[in-house]
């Protein structure tokens, strides 16, 4: 027993902060028993269906629905003449049509709504709908966007965002400079569930929504005004979310299915099909990027110059700060004393980008280590030790002139995988198909295979950042039941698979020393908790459970101060009881409520931020930054262009792992999309056309293309942060890619100037051609 | 949609008679992804995998002949040492759930010009047995397919069985894709040698309209074996006469671009795995492996 009078944190409790706890939804979903917002089910539902332009830009002559509603068991065939409320949407810009009236911006834009009392007649209607399209030339190229004689596509012209960085001499020369444009490709979120969800008609003329996203409360808001509803009559209930990944940042089917709901007065299911899927979400940024390093003959880096232009397609979503992103992160965790960084999101009739993991720190990695290894060939260096050379630490100053608080050890993490033991070379007796580029393919058996090692370090923002009031609410109740203390958690934390729901349980158990913790189910009957995303709900949600668990903590010590005499301080919680640290009394949590139960509700804040200067991008636009650095090892058949990725290592500063196990996940995860991005994962577009909306066609790594992985995990412990934590989420997707494609220069040496390589470059049938 | 279940030969046969535009179905590895992208409503399917007679393959005149609804599965734990090129490339045939349903028969229905089982088969000129009530016909692999996803079966007849000569030496086969497993064919190669008769068959997959031979790298290569009494002296095979070999393979071939690979890259490849599959055959038949 602790003699001071300080608040300790009670004994260890089973599955609490710092262990592997079991996840909630782990064996349901295991099992196969889990229930995903797509399994969902009404009495006398019916099934709703989208109708979308098949054109990528053409204006709507007419629109005739009288042959759609002539199918039998249709129900309601809608238009933008039946939104309610707002005829547009969007997070950050409202400029996205809930139903297109006037002009398509983009292939598969929605036009219409059909409910029918079975999917198929749904489908059915659909295609009876008559749009009469005057087609217009589609502006697919985001330089052309910009131009002053391109067609506007938007009142507000095409250009969403211009954000700079103006720091330190324009003008300053130095002795070694390398230049080159880099490209990334449109990358697709690929969740496992496709959008999906259930409206209910409410008796108070309101509705209940249960579907699968990511931030309750921004849906909220957005479904409120475009069915002209006020707040208090939307209701909305998490459903089993399939991944997100940033893809459900933006609203896609949730305003659709209430109006069809709120119309027929029946319950309405909507469950997009693969194809319609990776035309009914955001996608990652395609980017253009132009960069020229300036260092001295030692290595010491003098000057980055970098023009990115980001690809938003037609609408905005949130493609401004994308591009403040792209922006702040434009040099890498270096010091750089001088920076020019121009960096735009456009508008144009391709698909529309938004939220994906990493958001913009993914495509400036690939350009910014790319240039590192340049310029480390250029200046006859070893590429991590020009990086660890050149490496940020707390105290550094950004292009943006913020300081780096907390900790960021850059070279730490790349001594850490620089050392870190190389897997055997050579291929085992007898022959693995599985183990050579091709796989079971069989296309080498050991042909033209060489080996190559690459380097790669990344970082990125956590949490909201430029001065959003960025905040997350949890309830915390804590009762007795049969005699012994349980607790219970309610947060509109969307669980998306990564885990925040352990997380919340985990920081429950830990602060109020009580086992049994209950997850109650999310939704909007409690105040927001922001968005999971931006690497922030361990942080934010975690911190605003441990704050209402203080609180709670608070109101029992002063019960237990009330009952038992003496000040609330004179108390600790200790395995279900109090025990006065003055006489050693104890009573047991169960016996001091009786039958009350104390309920605490807080809104956890990071410290504030601040916008980016529009001219000169100066400000202390972030809350704090995540680091991780990967070395790629692959096998690369020279002459096919087929890769086999050896071996991924990785370290990263986690701050505190709450659940190890699910660091482990995130960075698996994390560095499998990364590695997606190197060499296959690309929504290819062609004229403002997808051409491979399907899994047989975009291709996502499988077991054969994940090698096993080298984690080292750091917990430094962020000051700022609940428990030190940082997000983990983003980090590893960041450097993944580049240090894969820097693999494949060390094997190759090509130029490769572009994610993902496909055999065709390794080859050298695309060489010097950045498409 | 109407679905028949013929549970004999004979009742699927009198089903397609009686319903010329059904669609059979075997593995449904093709339908079914067909029918939930919504590309296409059959107004009858006529299911068969509940004809036994089709599940079953025979040693029948000195070959195999493979009932057309035999799965992958079953074709790589049974037919590895008779069909061997089959064998190899059904194991690169999707994931392990798409071998335990998808057939040989289903892949000759959809005649997919990147069908990963029907350059081996072209490779050992195997013939395809056509029935319908009024009769049987058999049709060379090569004749069946003749164009992207059409063939020659007529509106009455379904696909009983392939035919195909018992290996009599190495066979091979590779595939492009561009990841490591569960991908469709970007471009592939067989290689079938047989060295009582001093032939050499080949099969070009994914670059072209339907499956190719790769007719003058076939003769070339039997040119070099003759010539240099290669057969029978089992000696080694120049590294000039490999690269000619893929050279051939490769002007075999009538790719597209599309959105799985270019052209010019799938007449590239053809070449390295015409070399290599040659390379790793020849190297088996010297015994060297």
């Amino acid at each position: 027993m602790t003699p001071t009078k300080e608040r300790t944190i009670a004994p260890p409790v089973r599955g609490g902060v710092g262990t592997s706890a079991r996840r909630q939804d782990s064996v349901p979903k295991v099992k196969g028993e889990f229930a995903y917002s797509s399994d969902l089910w009404a009495e006398g539902m019916l099934w709703g269906a989208t109708v979308r332009s098949p054109h990528p830009r053409a204006a709507i002559r007419s629109l005739d629905i009288t042959d759609a509603l002539t199918v039998s068991g249709v129900h309601a065939v809608l238009t933008h003449e039946d939104v309610p409320g707002r005829k547009l949407f969007g997070m950050e810009i409202v400029d996205q049509p809930v139903l297109a009236w006037d002009e398509i911006r983009y292939e598969g834009e929605p036009v219409a709504l059909v409910a029918a009392d079975h999917p198929e007649n749904a489908r059915r209607a659909a295609d009876r709908l008559r749009v009469d399209y005057e087609e217009l030339p589609p502006l697919v190229d985001p330089e052309r966007a910009v131009e002053p004689d391109a067609p506007q596509l938007h009142a507000s012209g095409n250009l969403i965002r211009h954000a700079r960085i103006r720091c330190g001499d324009p003008a300053v020369t130095a002795d070694v400079v390398i230049e080159g444009t880099y490209e990334t490709a449109m990358q697709d979120q690929a969740f496992l569930g496709p959008e999906s969800g259930l409206a209910v008609p409410a008796e108070d003329g309101g509705i209940d929504l249960y579907v699968a996203t990511q931030w309750l409360h921004v849906d909220l808001e957005q479904l409120a005004a475009s069915l002209g509803l006020p707040q208090d009559k939307v209701r909305i209930t998490l459903a089993g979310v399939g991944g997100a990944f940033g893809a459900r940042e933006d609203l896609s089917m949730q305003i659709h299915c209430c109006m069809l709901a709120l119309y027929t007065g029946r319950p309405v299911k909507m469950m997009y099909s693969r194809e319609e899927s990776f035309f009914g979400h955001v996608h990652r940024h395609p980017a253009r990027m132009h960069y020229e390093h300036g260092a001295t003959r030692e290595g010491e880096l003098v000057y980055v110059k970098a023009r990115i232009v980001l690809d938003g397609g037609a609408y905005a979503s949130s493609s401004t700060a994308v591009c403040a992103n792209a922006t702040a992160f434009a040099c890498g965790p270096y010091e750089v004393p001088n920076v020019q960084v121009d960096a735009l999101a456009v508008y144009t009739n391709n698909p529309p980008c938004g939220a994906m993991r990493g958001f913009g720190a993914v495509q400036a990695c690939f350009a910014y280590e790319s240039q590192m290894d340049k310029l480390a060939d250029a200046l006859g260096m070893d590429p991590v030790e020009l990086r660890m050379k050149n490496a940020m630490s707390t105290g550094s100053a950004m292009p943006t002139g913020q300081i780096v608080e907390g900790p960021a050890p850059v070279a730490e993490l790349l001594r850490r995988v620089k050392e870190m033991s190389l897997p055997p070379a050579g291929h085992d007796a007898p022959l693995d198909l599985r183990s050579l580029p091709g796989g079971v393919s069989n296309t080498t058996h050991g042909e033209g295979i060489r080996r190559g090692v690459g380097y790669a370090i990344g970082f990125k923002n956590i949490a909201f950042s430029e001065g959003s009031d960025d905040f997350a609410t949890a309830r915390v109740r804590l009762f007795a039941a049969g005699g012994e203390p349980q607790v219970e958690v309610h947060s509109a934390a969307a669980e998306v698979g990564q885990g925040v729901g352990v997380v919340q349980i985990q920081v429950a158990r830990t602060e109020l020393g009580v086992e049994r913790v209950t997850l109650l189910p999310a939704d909007t009957t409690v105040g927001s908790a922001g968005s999971s995303s931006a690497s922030r709900q361990t942080w934010m949600t975690g911190g605003a459970v441990k704050s209402a668990c203080e609180a709670v903590r608070a109101r029992l010590l002063e019960r237990a101060a009330g009952e038992l005499g003496g000040s609330p301080s004179d108390f600790s919680m200790e395995g279900g009881k109090i025990v006065s640290q003055t006489n050693g009394i104890e009573v047991s949590i169960a016996d001091l409520l009786g039958r009350d139960s104390i309920e605490e509700t807080r809104e956890y804040r990071h410290r504030k931020t601040y916008p980016m200067d529009p001219e000169t991008g100066q400000g202390d636009a972030h809350v704090a930054f995540a680091f991780a650095a990967h070395r790629a090892i692959v096998d690369v058949d020279t002459e096919l262009g087929l890769v086999r990725v050896v071996e991924l290592a990785t370290a990263q500063d986690v701050g505190k792992a709450i659940n190890p196990l699910s660091v482990e996940g995130q960075i698996e995860g994390g560095s499998a999309q990364g590695l997606g991005l190197a060499l296959m994962e690309e929504i290819q577009v062609s004229n403002g056309r997808i051409r491979n909306p399907s899994f047989t066609d975009y291709l996502i790594p499988t077991v054969l293309d994940m090698p096993p992985m080298k984690i080292d995990v750091l917990e430094l412990g962020d000051p700022e942060a609940p428990y030190g934590v940082k997000g983990v989420g983003e980090a590893p997707t960041i450097s993944s890619t580049p240090a894969v494609i820097a693999a494949l220069r060390d094997a190759t040496g090509r130029a490769l100037e572009r994610a993902p390589v496909r055999p065709e470059d390794v080859v050298g049938l695309t060489e010097r051609e950045v498409r | 949609m109407e679905v028949l279940q013929p549970t004999s030969w004979g009742e699927a046969l009198a089903a397609k008679e009686e319903h010329p535009g059904a669609v059979p179905l075997a593995g449904g590895t093709d339908l079914l992804v067909e029918l939930n992208f919504d590309r296409r409503r059959p107004e009858t399917i006529i299911d068969l995998t509940r004809v036994a007679e089709l599940n079953e393959w025979s040693h029948v005149n000195g070959g195999v002949r493979l009932g057309a609804g035999v799965d992958y599965t079953r074709v790589i734990a049974e037919l590895a040492s008779e069909l061997p090129g089959l064998a190899i490339a059904s194991r690169t045939v999707g994931s392990p759930q798409i071998r335990n349903r998808g057939t040989v028969g289903g892949n000759l229905g959809t005649s997919s010009p990147a069908g990963d089982a029907l350059p081996p088969l072209v490779a050992s000129g195997a013939r395809i047995e056509l029935a319908a009530t009024s009769g049987t016909r058999v049709v060379p692999v090569e004749e069946f397919c003749i164009a992207p996803k059409r063939n020659v079966l007529a509106p009455d007849e379904l696909i009983a069985a392939i035919h195909m000569p018992v290996a009599t030496g190495p066979q091979q086969f590779s595939k492009i894709g561009t990841r490591n497993a569960m991908v469709i064919a970007v471009a592939s190669f067989a290689l079938t040698l047989d060295p009582p008769a001093r032939s050499v068959g080949t099969g070009i997959g994914s670059a072209g309209p339907v499956p190719l031979r790769a007719t003058e790298a076939e003769r070339f290569l039997e040119g070099v074996l003759d010539e240099e009494g290669l057969w029978d002296s089992r000696g080694q095979l120049s590294e000039g006469a490999v690269a000619r070999f893929g050279q051939l393979a490769s002007e075999a071939s009538r790719p597209i671009d599309d959105v799985r690979g270019s052209a010019a890259y799938r007449r590239h490849s053809l070449g390295v795995m015409a070399g290599r599959t040659l390379a790793w055959a020849w190297d088996e038949y010297r015994g060297t492996l």
